[in-house]
């Protein structure tokens, strides 16, 4: 399958024609335009290597994530990233590819952070291997963490080796009367403290609060926290964005932003999440103004869902940092077949 | 230089430079053509724009402590110290993160960070010596890293200047930054894509107590796998370590840790979190490791106890370099169940070399300290040593590991990059290399071998008059 996958890269890079890599197709709302003949990674999937007492699990791209969640829960492990799906036909390829994480990403670290190899098809059509499936591995640079989250335009992912987390053994969610600004005091104070903190999210004046871990841990910090218990599946709403707050026209935006950042003062309603790091609005008001608010905070502003993506959906990059893209993606994909446009116009 | 740079940070009178010809691995030396310690981004800037106008190497150096030779020196060019860039910019415990220079010491940032109960959590062997500025180099890890990761999870961003002087910002205080994760590929890199000037670090709170398991066993195969069933049983230590019988002794004669000195191999298994957590999870650790053949356990009765019990493992280079006149430090690392394999192929090379070999190990994550012993000025010995790590690393990638975890490539396995990747690989790192510094003056000749240096190695290496990769120019 793989010699197939580089056989058509070879013959599409030969005619300079554009290629969409695509898995299920769940993420095709996000990024800028799709274009190219789609390559579906669908064709090769599976898991290669797994063993509970390394921690690690090697698939072939077009696994279904549905899948390999419910291999992992089997023996109480997970993906620590927690990775939103948007749709049942995700997969492992397209999930790695978004590079994007869920509610757990404050506590647990990012995507990036739990990807250990990969195997990448590169835009000459070759096979290339970077990392591995052990834990600390300094030889070479870190090429596979630099494939994560780059929206395919670097490469085929054809496998991936992902570090695992035990399951925690209790899970609490507790909900608590907050205003904005108190809460994400509250947010950055809990997490500066020896906490099992695995979740927050704020949203009209309610401060929602996941704790993960022994039962005996998770007991102790509910009691310091206080609040209401209240229905876990509130995570799963934020993280699949099926949650109310998610419905309705405007464009949704992510703002990244450092996680003391005061309130935004932007038009729109908003869900915070991440400690205060990740803010989520659903705001009609010029893009420029948004991301102008993000830039002063030190942060950037992603438009992550809108019908008209004109503004280009990620925040522009410095000069120096673009040129490095440009560079790095001329590198990898000589002939800019893979995802043309979908991260910069000009990648 | 001298019209930047004040008198007394230029050093070029060989009595001046001597002190710079190494690093940590001292078997390599070189002495610089001139040493710079600029104290400001702006000479930073000037001495790269200056090197790269004039193509002239450039080789960052933090305290040289690294023990795979990244930061020996350009015979031919510019060694720049970043010793001088020690001062904490900030310290923000609600955000929890620390802004610091690069040449300021691992072990500071948790002490400026403490008085708000946090701490930053890799903690390399070296960490009372060693620079940040050179962790970020080497992606450095420590005897935390299972649960708390690597320097890479810990770096929320950092400052500085690509070898034309131009000024570079990756990731910064939010969680991610647009485009291409360029912080993660800059991050043990080895000082080879840019000078990194400034860095930000993610604090963590300081957990409110911890306790460590001592426990031995009489077979080291045994050991291993109760490493592997740890994990098993779904448990995280914050620290779990593995010390053979002929480490514990090295290290009891030296700092006294209370090492059980019968068994074949020890094992340091930590807990921390609340003392609700501890406790529950040092009684699951503690069933785990009875099952799978513990002879005895202690368990550390209070914080004096457990670092002591510390003190060994992290003394462990300075105590075997007391028993033997040198000694080689390698770094592989491997799947945790091939551990009694490499074990007893590491037995094996001792017999075959004539060389003694303690073993230390970041058990938890697969990660080998073999302490190869010999003596420098005995030249067989030295050659001796350096087959005998060559075979163990590649045995390392045999089993499906790696030659370096934590040390980095430097000049010391560069050759060993030739058995872990293919000339396809390398291609892409050197071209990754060259979007960062085209002309190739950042601290040129390290981590990633030429094609032409591989087809050499591997020609040396040459099984039934069949050599490796043909289609390859050599010389």
């Amino acid at each position: 399958m793989i010699e197939s996958f580089a056989q058509s890269i070879r013959e599409a890079a030969a005619g300079r024609r554009a290629l969409r890599l695509r898995g299920g197709g769940t993420k095709d709302f996000y990024g800028n335009e799709l274009r190219g003949d789609i390559l579906d990674t669908r064709t090769y999937a599976g898991i290669v290597a797994y063993e509970p007492t390394e921690l690690v699990v090697t698939a072939r791209c077009g696994t279904p994530l549905r899948e390999l969640e419910s291999l992992l829960e089997k023996h109480h492990q997970c993906l620590p990233f927690e990775p939103p799906h948007f749709g049942a036909a995700a997969t492992v390829g397209g999930c790695v590819a978004a590079g994007l994480s869920g509610p757990r990403r404050a506590a647990a670290g990012a995507l990036r952070d739990f990807v250990l190899g990969i195997k990448l098809i590169d835009g000459r059509g070759q096979a290339l291997s970077f990392g591995g499936q052990v834990m600390k591995n300094v030889a070479g640079y870190d090429v596979s963490r630099l494939v994560a989250g780059s929206l395919g335009t670097l490469g085929l992912i054809a496998e991936v080796s992902l570090k695992l987390a035990p399951k925690p053994q209790a899970e609490a969610t507790l909900r608590l009367e907050a205003p904005q600004a108190r809460a994400l005091e509250l947010m950055n104070r809990w997490a500066g403290q020896p906490l099992p903190l695995s979740a927050t999210a704020w949203q009209d004046g309610e401060l929602s609060v996941r704790l993960s871990g022994s039962s005996a841990g998770v007991r102790a910090a509910a009691e310091k926290i206080g609040g209401a218990a209240a229905d876990g599946a509130l995570w799963s709403g934020i993280r699949e964005q099926g949650d109310g707050f998610f419905s309705g026209p405007e464009p949704l935006w992510r703002l990244s932003l450092p996680s003391t950042s005061p309130p935004l003062q932007l038009g729109g309603r908003q869900l915070i999440e991440w400690g205060g790091a990740l803010r989520w609005l659903k705001s009609p008001e010029n893009p420029k103004a948004i991301r102008d608010a993000a830039a002063r905070l030190k942060g950037h502003a992603t438009l992550f869902r809108a019908a008209d993506k004109a503004a280009g959906c990620f925040s522009p990059l410095a000069p120096v940092l673009d040129r490095l893209h440009r560079q790095l993606k001329s590198t990898f994909d000589p002939a800019a077949i893979f995802n043309p446009g979908r991260m910069y116009p000009e990648l | 230089m001298r019209e930047f740079l004040p008198e007394r940070a230029i050093l070029h009178e060989e009595e001046d430079t001597r002190p710079y010809e190494c690093d940590g691995l001292t078997a390599y030396r070189q002495l610089p053509m001139v040493v710079a310690l600029p104290e400001t981004e702006d000479q930073v800037q000037r001495i790269l724009r200056t090197c790269s106008a004039m193509k002239i190497p450039v080789v960052p150096r933090g305290a040289g402590t690294g023990l795979s030779g990244g930061a020996l020196p350009p015979g031919d060019g510019v060694l720049l110290s970043m010793a001088k860039f020690m001062r904490v910019l900030r310290v923000d415990p609600l955000a929890r993160l620390a802004v610091v220079q690069p040449g300021v010491r691992n072990a500071v940032v948790s002490e400026v960070a403490a008085p708000f109960g946090l701490y930053y959590a890799p903690d390399p062997s070296s960490q009372i010596a060693c620079t940040i500025g050179g962790n970020v180099s080497e992606n450095s890890g420590g005897v935390h890293c299972l649960k708390y990761g690597l320097t890479l999870h810990n770096v929320l961003g950092m400052r500085g200047f690509t070898i034309d002087g131009e000024p570079l910002q990756l990731g910064g205080e939010a969680l991610d930054a647009p485009g291409y994760d360029l912080l993660a590929l800059a991050v043990g890199s080895e000082g080879m894509l840019c000078v990194v000037t400034e860095v930000t670090l993610k604090l963590l709170p300081k957990p409110q107590c911890a306790r460590v398991i001592m426990a031995s066993f009489d077979d080291v195969e045994k050991a291993g796998m109760a490493v592997a069933e740890v994990i098993a049983a779904g448990i995280v230590p914050a620290g779990l370590e593995m010390m053979d019988r002929p480490a514990t002794r090295a290290v009891e004669q030296f700092v006294q840790a209370g090492y059980d000195l019968e068994a074949a191999a020890i094992l340091l298994c930590e807990s921390d979190g609340t003392p609700e957590e501890v406790d529950d999870e040092v009684e699951r650790m503690k069933a785990v490791l009875e099952r799978a053949g513990a002879t005895r356990m202690t368990v550390s009765r209070d914080e004096a106890e457990r670092l002591r019990f510390w003190s060994g493992r992290k003394a462990a280079f300075p105590a075997v370099g007391r028993i033997s006149p040198d000694y080689y430090c390698m770094d592989g690392t491997i799947p945790r169940k091939r551990l009694g394999e490499v074990l007893n192929f590491i037995a094996a090379m001792e017999r075959k070399y004539q060389l003694r070999c303690p073993n230390v190990f970041h058990a938890g994550d697969g990660n080998l300290h073999p302490l190869i012993l010999f003596d420098a000025n005995n030249a067989d010995e030295l050659h001796r040593t350096e087959l005998f790590a060559g075979e163990v690393l590649e045995k390392c990638v045999e089993v499906g590991g790696t030659i370096t975890g934590e040390h980095g490539v430097g000049v010391e396995k560069i050759n060993q990059m030739c058995v872990q990747f293919r000339p396809p690989e390398l291609e892409l790192f050197h071209a990754v290399k060259r979007a960062f510094d085209p002309h190739g003056l950042l601290n040129p000749g390290k981590a990633v071998p030429t094609l032409a240096r591989c087809a050499e190695y591997r020609g040396m290496r040459v099984h039934g008059g069949q050599l490796p990769h043909p289609e390859l120019p050599r010389f």
